[in-house]
């Protein structure tokens, strides 16, 4: 193939590919992550979820695409017409432009940035800049407080998600997303366990950042019936939740790769000199659960009650047995190959794990009110972060002057941010809105 | 000079010289708690919220209109009469039997209660009493219809809250309670479930096995939901201290039910003025002292457990015998009025009824708790967030079926 193409192209050929694939796959992925959501929330509460779309609901997300597509486009008559539709391309292109830093696995990569981090949450951050000209040009009240609600949020839970990724950019040494998996690796341990509170601060920041419950606000249902979404309909309803979606898989991504090692498999070889440490047989692992799930798929298929659905299940069951068939294939080609397909796979499966988290934590936890949702943001967490900072400074030192290992010299770090963490919780601060009135 | 334009967007800005001025061309109708100037004119930085008739947590059709400081409400009123279909009026063109099905449309989420108070109240006009077996099958069924009423609220209340899962968990039990009134008297709603007089419906073969069945179940069910919320931080943060009620006010405001007790007042007609078969058992009257969203909870939590133990005492011990008193197939009860008033699940639910001796009451007037507890909303609200609206509308325990009648 390579002598077909100029070489002057050449470079670029990959990249624009990857990004195809990106933007092609990322709607259907958004979509499966709500049929995911749905059915998880429907686990929780005690039923069934989506059922009858496909068997068990798996074709759901595609009659939810079509049907938002066809739907009457709507712009209120009193809205900002151009801002009204300005507005979710910013959300949409913004989110999706944050994917081209983004390493999912040591070969899928747009753009290698040696400022990647920086990048991904610089760009990121700018989808901000939809939500509030679309709660604005909606020219509705609901709209206006959602949009602000969010601005503010935004800005205050950046701050210590930020502080809480600082943490991990000081024990990397980096901001390209390669070289801090490199970083884990050669560790030896993932910077969630050598930083626990770190993680625990972005996680916290990222659910905020992404409008996700209990901080989802700016969308509270039960208070301002959609937020800044509530005049948009049919296809600009549906950019707005393709940003939502897609910002989320971005957060779990960056906290995949800075906290989670990245594409690295679980209990993977680091030191080629420390024996023990590599369980191989975990190679394995990606293919025979693909496999394990399409053999699970194909049983159910009988089962089903409508012929069009057992064929969608032998189907799914096949696409499941294709995937386990090339991460199979993937153990015995060359060393690459096989680190960027399983790499991809392992990726892939801590997003999910750490979007699981957030659906989890969103269907047992009340929402918070807004003062509530500040005073955890800056009394609580940014001053958690920076003594968190600081505390990996002085671990740093401490690794450099008396040569303690990666996670012995983080340990006093991690107890003084435990202490820390106790004392600013046990400040229990009033929680009516009454102080608020009073000037505060 | 009355507006200035922000992009495409009006906004009243405060009159300098004292005259009214109108935001949009329309006057903005007085909010409670405001002088007429202030009422009608917004300051720059207010403006007015319309929350509901159509809202997800208005709990049907009320509109609260809110004036609103940023996120603050500086003032509020409600606005009901989206769902009044006229009931009272309805009562003076119907028999006193006619009428019953009717009274199940207003609360329409305890309709066993609704209907426990018309028949009762008509009882004392006619001057005569269910006999004991209707009595007791009658607290049964009303107590665990105010357990489903109280499940009901728990879950629409924490969905409120932004707590999207307890309210499967509450229905998932409700259904229970449903399901014993299908099989009693085949409908799940609108129950019709008692007539004037005592019953028409024998209890079923296994009516007592499936109440105390359901009975036992319950108690771990509570402790389930108490598990999700009562020590959950966000829960607390978003209930404790929002919405306080004073005893003093709620006395003033007529609030009665949980609304009141968990203010401090140890008030309940089950105790009071007992009726149906309430004399007969054990049971408290839980109370709290504050009187915010949160007390309100623990409040209804408690009684949900005092009614399980109600209906575990009444259904071990049933008496035998028939279940109608002889009032004949006409009803002509004689000249003269009755107030009759029964523990609702949401309040003291009063019937006012004057008979002018014909088959037809002459006026029958309605006491629904709801619509005098919701008074209370614009003291409660006063001064809070956004958030906290939809918090005291839930913690208030509103239908608007009845509110509006």
């Amino acid at each position: 193939m390579g002598h077909l193409i100029p070489p002057s192209i050449m470079p670029y050929v990959l990249p624009v590919l990857y990004a195809v694939v990106i933007v092609a796959v990322l709607p259907l992925l958004a979509g499966y992550i709500v049929l995911m959501e749905r059915k998880v929330m429907a686990d929780m509460q005690a039923r069934l979820g989506p059922m009858r779309v496909g068997p068990h609901g798996l074709l759901q997300p595609i009659a939810d695409a079509v049907k938002l597509l066809l739907k009457e486009d709507i712009i209120p008559d009193k809205a900002d017409r151009l801002m009204f539709w300005f507005a979710p391309l910013v959300s949409v292109t913004m989110a999706l432009l944050a994917y081209s830093a983004l390493a999912i696995g040591p070969a899928f990569q747009i753009a290698d940035l040696n400022i990647g981090l920086l990048f991904i949450l610089a760009v990121s951050s700018l989808g901000i800049y939809g939500i509030v000209l679309g709660g604005w040009a909606s020219n509705s009240h609901y709209s206006l407080l959602g949009a602000l609600r969010s601005a503010a949020q935004l800005v205050s839970y950046e701050t210590a998600a930020g502080l809480g990724l600082i943490s991990v950019l000081l024990l990397a040494g980096s901001l390209s997303m390669k070289d801090i998996v490199q970083a884990q690796s050669d560790q030896g341990v993932w910077f969630g366990f050598s930083v626990p509170f770190g993680f625990f601060i972005y996680l916290v920041g990222s659910i905020a950042e992404t409008n996700r419950a209990p901080f989802d606000l700016p969308e509270a249902e039960s208070e301002l019936v959609a937020g800044y979404m509530t005049e948009y309909s049919g296809f600009r309803w549906s950019l707005y939740f393709l940003a939502e979606y897609a910002n989320m898989i971005i957060v779990a991504g960056i906290a995949t790769t800075l906290f989670l090692g990245g594409w690295l498999r679980p209990g993977a070889r680091y030191h080629e000199h420390i024996p023990g440490t590599g369980i191989e047989w975990l190679d394995a692992l990606p293919a025979l659960l693909t496999l394990g799930v399409a053999l699970y798929s194909l049983s159910l298929a009988p089962k089903q009650p409508v012929k069009i659905q057992k064929i969608v299940m032998v189907l799914v069951a096949l696409l499941c047995l294709g995937i386990a068939g090339v991460l199979a294939g993937a153990l015995i080609a060359p060393p690459a190959v096989m680190q960027g397909i399983h790499g991809a796979f392992w990726f892939m499966a801590k997003v999910f794990a750490y979007i699981y988290a957030f659906l989890w934590i969103r269907f047992t936890f009340p929402r918070y009110r807004f003062d509530q949702l500040m005073r955890l943001g800056w009394r609580f967490l940014i001053p958690l972060a920076l003594v968190n900072v600081i505390g990996v400074g002085v671990a740093i030192v401490l690794r450099q002057q008396f040569a303690w290992g990666p996670i012995v010299s983080l340990i006093p770090t991690t107890l003084g941010t435990l202490g820390v963490a106790m004392l600013l919780a046990k400040d229990d601060a009033p929680t009516s809105a009454a102080h608020l009135l009073d000037g505060e | 000079m009355g507006s200035r334009k922000f992009g495409n967007r009006e906004r009243a800005v405060a009159p300098q010289d004292g005259r009214e001025r109108m935001s949009n061309k329309h006057t903005i109708r007085t909010i409670s708690g405001m002088d007429s100037v202030n009422a009608t004119v917004l300051g720059a930085d207010e403006i007015i919220l319309n929350m509901g008739p159509q809202h997800p947590s208005t709990h049907g059709v009320l509109r609260v209109k809110l004036k609103l400081d940023g996120e603050r409400v500086a003032g509020s009123e409600c606005i009901i009469g989206y769902l009044h279909r006229g009931v009272e009026k309805i009562a003076e063109h119907r028999s006193y039997q006619q009428f019953a099905p009717y009274v199940d449309r207003m609360d329409y989420v305890a309709a066993v209660s609704n209907g426990l108070g018309y028949c009762e109240a008509v009882e004392k006009l006619l001057g005569t009493e269910a006999p004991p077996r209707a009595r007791v099958v009658r607290t049964i069924l009303t107590e665990l219809q105010r357990i489903a009423s109280h499940l009901l609220w728990l879950g629409t209340h924490a969905l409120d809250i932004g707590a999207l899962t307890p309210v499967f968990y509450c229905f998932r039990e409700r259904e229970e309670i449903l399901k014993i009134f299908e099989k009693y008297c085949g409908a799940r709603l609108t129950t019709h479930a008692f007539r004037i007089g005592g019953l028409q419906y024998e209890t079923y073969d296994g009516f007592e096995e499936d109440t105390k069945r359901f009975c036992n179940d319950f108690a771990h069910k509570i402790d389930e939901y108490e598990t999700l919320l009562t020590e959950n931080r966000i829960w607390v943060g978003r209930t404790k201290g929002v919405g306080i009620l004073n005893a003093a006010d709620a006395i003033a405001l007529g609030v009665t039910g949980p609304v009141l007790r968990a203010s401090g007042v140890q008030w309940d007609l089950r105790k009071a003025q007992p009726y149906a078969a309430y004399d007969q058992y054990e049971f408290d009257i839980p109370t709290r002292e504050s009187g915010d969203t949160y007390d309100r909870y623990v409040v209804r939590m408690e009684e949900m457990r005092q009614s399980r133990r109600i209906c575990l005492q009444a259904v071990e011990n049933i008496p035998a015998g028939p279940i109608m008193a002889r009032i004949g197939k006409v009803l002509k009860p004689p000249p003269g009025e009755v107030y009759h008033s029964i523990e609702a699940p949401k309040g003291e639910l009063g019937y006012y009824i004057v008979s002018d001796g014909t088959t037809q009451p002459y006026r029958v007037r309605v006491r629904p708790p709801s619509f005098i507890n919701l008074q209370a909303f614009d003291k409660m609200a006063k001064g809070s967030l956004i958030a906290d609206v939809v918090a005291i509308i839930g913690t208030i325990d509103i239908v608007l079926g009845e509110v509006d009648r």
